[in-house]
């Protein structure tokens, strides 16, 4: 690769090289899956379930979410598996599962 | 109106003309007569802005992260070791692109505690992406902070800016000022328009992380930008002179006699004023002797400077700073850009060590004698 | 004319600085270009105080600290046990002391220095021992660098807000005038 070619080259990935790095469109960690970091996959067990909202609170990439039925569940695309929800819920109604990869 | 005050008030002034709104300021000597000012400004109604009694000068600096990506134009004032605890933020706005506007009255960091002026203060932060200016006068003080705005938020730089005035020796001197009329102050410098804002409406995202694949292109465009600052600057100071009928030197240096001079003194701030003194003096005795003042510190006028040189024989550079274990900052950089030219470095009025006529009077016999070249003027 | 220094002696809280300010805005309504700055050190009640004011028909470029003034003005003559007010002075310049005693009494032989009970006067006038704004008159008188116009030009500007303190001290440069013009 010559010098030239690469100055200035910047990855796809990349922000956009805005004036003082401002990123102009919102909401673009929603692109961002990871999902795929994944050893283990928590899964709530709706029968056990209390629906006492800690996993909700704990879950530091705010990937769980309550549906239209008021369950709580588990966005897998931005669920890193951190397992602090199988840690911290008081009824243990969240196991873990090794991801199948 | 020509008036007779203080230098801090000519600060304050400067920035209630340019209509500043938000001021997060904490006062720390020979800064505090800037806040205080603007505190009686608020008060009496004289100017619509807010002032934000911060907890400390990193806050100080911080908010005015968030005050400019209001859209709000914003000023703030510090000295020494305030300014040291703002040095984490510094190179945040600018690498935000934020044109903050920054008087820095300059005073010795500690230690020993030392509240007296020297430039320790603003120079150990030149590579900050700061434009740094260095006055000579109260004048200068208010016709500067207006050119600060002007040339921060010109669309080609969008780079904070700090205007260095002397601690005591200027910031506590009472003098002549002429203070422009607000007319045309707004005329010379429009309301602040940003593209980039806080608005829930319109949510963008500010500050973030420039993993290794852009973040040298984002340096290179701050690089750009200071580069771009030098004709700016040389601009608003054209266009401040035909408005006001006042301009310092070309904006980025200011000659003194210089037109036939062989032998020269540079220097930034205040000492400039005694050198122009003790020029004059030994120009009446047929010495051919000039002053070169260093107003635009960064960017550094690389051009205007390498002409000034030209016919110069010798040069003195005085430092009021030292890089320890190194030499003078200035010192050192005009080596580099000068080659040919036979430089002699002195270390000057540390901790607010009084430069005197009889200091400069040495230097230039030094100059003339080409004996001494390097000193530390105690 | 040439560049004129003035250098104020004082105690901290007695107003030193004020002097030199309202000396550089009467210079000021002169025409004249003026600095006024103190001595920058840490200053404390009752301590001894400098300011200085320079005064000249151009611009002012020399920014150093004054160090041969061709008048020095004398608040509190109690000083002198500590402070030199002599110091760096030339042959010509004129010592201006607040006092009732003769300079040679003062131990100011060799110097052209006058004495002049500016207390007494503040204290008729003004009721309390303001003597800095004082000052002022008798220096008028005997040095012709102000005129009394510009000084009460100044006096006002300065004490605007301080009700009728700028009259009363207007009054007493007016009586130092007087007393002073016989002096030059």
């Amino acid at each position: 690769m010559t010098r030239k070619e690469t100055v200035g080259d910047v990855a796809k990935e990349s922000i956009p090289l805005n004036t003082g790095a401002v990123i102009r469109t919102p909401g673009n960690t929603k692109k961002y899956h990871t999902g795929s970091w994944r050893t283990f996959r928590p899964v709530i067990d709706q029968k056990t379930c209390i629906k006492c909202g800690t996993c909700w609170r704990v879950c530091p990439d705010a990937a769980i979410y309550i549906d239209k039925d008021g369950k709580y569940r588990i966005n897998y695309d931005y669920c890193k598996g951190c397992l602090i929800c199988f840690r911290e819920c008081p009824v243990k109604a969240i196991s873990k599962e090794l991801e199948q990869k | 109106m020509k008036t007779v005050i203080e230098a801090s008030e000519a600060v304050a002034l400067g920035a209630k003309l340019s209509r500043v709104k938000v001021c997060p300021m904490y006062p720390i000597t020979p800064s505090t007569h800037i806040p205080e000012r603007i505190s009686d400004y608020i008060f009496d109604g004289e100017m619509d802005a807010e002032m934000i009694h911060v907890e400390s000068e990193h806050s100080a600096a911080s908010a005015l992260i968030g005050s400019i990506l209001t859209g709000a134009r914003s000023f703030t004032a510090t000295s020494s070791n305030g300014f040291e605890l703002m040095y984490e933020i510094l190179p945040i706005l600018s690498g935000m692109r934020l044109p903050a506007v920054m008087a820095v009255a300059n005073r010795a960091v500690a230690g020993p505690i030392n509240i007296w002026n020297d430039h320790s203060d603003a120079v150990s932060a030149r590579d900050q992406g700061w434009v740094q200016f260095y006055v000579e006068s109260s004048q200068e003080c208010i016709d500067t902070i207006i050119q600060c705005y002007k040339i921060a938020e010109d669309k080609n730089v969008q780079m904070p800016v700090m205007m260095c005035l002397d601690g005591f020796s200027l910031t506590h001197v009472f003098e002549n000022v002429d203070i422009p009329e607000q007319k045309q102050v707004d005329s010379f410098l429009p309301p602040f328009k940003r593209e980039d804002i806080l608005d829930v409406k319109n949510p963008k995202t500010f500050g973030p992380i420039g993993l290794p694949d852009s973040f040298m292109n984002f340096k290179k465009q701050q690089q750009d930008a200071m580069i771009n600052a030098i004709d700016v600057i040389k601009k608003a100071n054209l266009d401040y002179k035909k408005l006001f009928g006042r301009g310092y030197g070309d904006g980025l240096i200011e000659l003194y006699k210089m037109d036939d001079a062989e032998y020269a003194i540079l220097a930034m701030g205040t000492i400039c004023g005694t050198a122009k003194a003790k020029a004059e003096e030994l120009r009446a005795k047929g010495k051919k002797v000039g002053v070169i003042r260093l107003r635009s510190y960064r960017p550094f006028p690389v051009e205007a400077l390498k002409k000034a040189f030209k016919k110069l024989t010798r040069l003195a550079v005085l430092d009021r700073h030292i890089s320890l274990g190194s030499d003078g900052p200035l010192f050192t950089e005009i080596n580099a850009i000068a080659p040919g030219l036979d430089v002699f470095g002195y270390i000057a009025g540390l901790g607010g060590r009084d430069v005197t006529l009889d200091h400069m009077e040495s230097v230039y016999l030094d100059l003339e004698t080409g004996k001494q070249k390097r000193e530390w003027l105690m | 004319m040439v560049l004129k220094e003035v250098r104020f002696h004082g105690r901290g809280g007695q107003g030193a600085v004020t002097s030199s300010q309202v000396l550089a805005i009467a210079a000021f309504h002169d025409g004249k270009f003026t600095q006024a700055f103190p001595n920058f050190g840490v200053e404390r009640t009752g301590a001894p105080v400098e300011s200085y004011t320079r005064i000249d028909d151009k611009h002012i470029n020399v920014r150093s600290h004054v160090y041969s003034p061709a008048y020095v003005i004398v608040l509190d003559p109690s000083l002198m046990a500590n402070v030199d007010v002599t110091k760096g002075l030339k042959k010509d310049a004129l010592i201006i002391v607040n006092s009732n005693k003769t300079p040679s009494e003062l131990g100011l032989k060799g110097f052209d220095a006058k004495s002049i009970d500016i207390t007494k006067v503040a204290l008729e006038v003004i009721g309390k021992p303001f003597v800095n704004i004082a000052a002022l008159g008798a220096f008028a008188a005997m040095t012709g660098e102000v005129s009394i116009e510009a000084l009460n030009k100044a006096i006002d500007e300065r004490f605007a807000e301080k009700g009728k303190i700028a009259g009363l001290n207007k009054e007493a440069c007016r009586v130092l005038y007087e007393k002073a013009k016989g002096m030059k």
